[in-house]
């Protein structure tokens, strides 16, 4: 059993089809849904976890991939640039997930990318804007 | 054991001086007794890294030809207007000004990219800077456009001169009403949901020297990585702020006025940061050394995060509509465990001050002394006191009566 979190791009003209439900129906995968938009584009962008089969997450991938969505890992969508950080602390409360935390003994701060579900709520709120997302 | 400055120059030169941060000097003193350590100790280096809004630096770009009075002009410095009320070619940036077309709030909570703060990173950093100015011509002073990249290598003077620096304690920010609200002190959560601090506490430098008995005009210090000098007190200095028996003041109490060369600055300790729905700024690193020239002075660089109190305040309507009431107090220790308690209820704690940076600064400034290239000065001037019964008012507005004629 794998779990992983990704980014799906729907270009414009599959924005209402249902290829989440054919995931779960027909690739027999376990999904959450972290965040689900309709940009102003009228593009759909959506984070899901995924858990399934190793196998059977591969096919649910390629079935997407076929459909013409685009697939980004999570991890590689929001980045702290090390250089531009200052460890003020701020996004620490920021963050719905806690996917900030303070180092108690050094006083820095640690971003826990596993946690983060790319709310973007940390980009615009960190003060030296160290926070990067791709999308 | 009454030390002299003199006396410690002495030792900075001959290289046996004894220095030690803010923070490790609480345990130095716990282990040897107050005594015993200010025999020892000739130095405690203090430092802070955080917001400091009323920052700015002036410039001389030079003489152009034909010449330019940049001076009842516009100038603009990467489209951020600079203050051109000077002679011909003296311009200051200052951190919170913005270009003109920035929205702001319009769509509130602004996103504040790029301001002052920004600019004097860039410029100390080694980038390029576009100046941009219209002039309106003198026969002196004929021409009435420039447009030049400018770098600071190039420049005449660069001088960082920040009106008020290193508040001596702040408030603690919490937000009371059931709404969002986007200050200076963060994004601050409905219904308490966040309390947001900006001070380094035990390690911050009018903390350590609550009296101002060491730091006055003419202090030299660490300032955005390089050599600056206290210049003035702050604006807004407030001496005769509530303190604790300790001395230490339990709301925002002095501030400093720093000048320096900003050639000599660096851009990891001078940051342009932005705040949602607030403004620009810059984060700027300062570093202040105590001269321990007797016990009482020694004793008050023991001060721990502990004996720290700072006032809870509600940003939501309390502090825009300039009412004193508070919600609780609150020390340093308790916040930084990342947890308080307010009425009845834990609240998460996240500050913009970095604590890890202001080691780094009071660590820094420390190498310097103990390798010689740093000797401490004594001040020229007092800055006022409690004594001085100097006060921090507020606007007494008063109507302005305008006639047909005005």
């Amino acid at each position: 059993m794998i779990s992983r979190k990704i980014v799906l791009h729907f270009p414009r003209r599959l924005v209402d089809r249902p290829l989440v439900y054919h995931l779960i129906k027909d690739y027999n995968l376990e999904f959450n849904i972290l965040k689900a938009q309709v940009t102003p584009a009228e593009e759909g962008l959506m984070v899901l976890e995924l858990k399934g089969k190793q196998e059977d997450y591969d096919k649910g991938i390629a079935y997407l991939q076929d459909a013409g969505v685009i697939i980004d890992s999570l991890s590689q969508n929001v980045a702290r640039n090390e250089q531009r950080c200052t460890h003020c602390g701020a996004c620490i409360t920021i963050c719905p997930t806690g996917a900030f935390e303070l180092d108690p003994v050094t006083r820095k701060t640690r971003f826990l990318d596993k946690k983060c579900i790319v709310c973007g709520l940390c980009i615009k709120g960190c003060p030296p804007r160290a926070m990067e997302v791709h999308f | 054991m009454a030390r002299t400055v003199e006396e410690i120059n002495e030792k900075i030169k001959k290289g046996n001086v004894v220095v030690f941060t803010a923070e490790e000097i609480i345990g130095v003193v716990k282990e040897k007794g107050l005594k015993k350590a200010a025999e020892e100790v000739d130095v405690v280096t203090t430092g802070t890294f955080g917001p400091m809004c009323s920052s700015g630096a002036y410039l001389n770009i030079g003489h152009s030809n034909p010449r330019i009075k940049l001076g009842g002009g516009k100038s603009y410095l990467n489209d951020v207007p600079a203050y051109a009320g000077f002679a011909a070619v003296d311009l200051f940036i200052g951190a919170t000004a913005m270009p003109d077309d920035d929205p702001r709030n319009r769509n509130h909570p602004g996103e504040f990219n790029y301001g002052g703060g920004h600019v004097i990173e860039e410029l100390v950093a080694g980038k390029d800077i576009r100046l941009e100015a219209t002039a309106y011509g003198t026969d002196c002073y004929p021409r009435k456009r420039l447009e030049t990249w400018i770098n600071l290598r190039d420049l005449n003077e660069a001088v960082l001169f920040n009106i008020r620096n290193s508040y001596q304690n702040y408030n603690v920010a919490v937000n009371l009403s059931n709404k969002t609200i986007y200050t200076y002190m963060g994004i601050l959560r409905p219904d308490a949901a966040n309390a947001n601090y900006c001070s380094a506490g035990q390690l911050s430098p009018l903390l350590n020297d609550p009296l101002y008995k060491t730091i006055g005009i003419g202090t030299r210090i660490f300032l955005g990585g390089g050599v600056g000098y206290v210049a003035w007190q702050g604006t807004q200095h407030n001496p005769t702020a509530l303190r604790g028996e300790n001395g230490v003041p339990r709301r925002g109490a002095g501030t400093l006025a720093v000048i320096g060369d900003l050639k000599q600055m660096s851009p990891q300790w001078l940051v342009g940061t932005s705040f949602m729905g607030y403004g620009t700024t810059l984060t700027v690193g300062i570093g202040v050394p105590i001269p321990i020239l007797s016990e009482e002075i020694l004793k008050y660089t023991t001060v721990t995060d502990e004996e720290i109190y700072a006032a809870i305040v509600d940003y939501s309507d309390a502090y825009p509509h300039m009412k004193p009431t508070i919600v609780g107090e609150v020390n340093y220790a308790q916040l930084k465990t990342g947890k308080i308690t307010i009425q009845g209820k834990k609240v998460p704690t996240a500050s913009f001050s970095s604590y890890s940076k202001a080691v780094e600064i009071a660590t820094t400034l420390k190498d310097w002394i103990k390798s010689g290239k740093f000797e401490l000065t004594q001040p020229v001037a007092p800055l006022p006191g409690v004594e001085s019964g100097y006060t921090f008012k507020p606007l007494k507005e008063r109507r302005i009566e305008h006639t047909n004629n005005s």
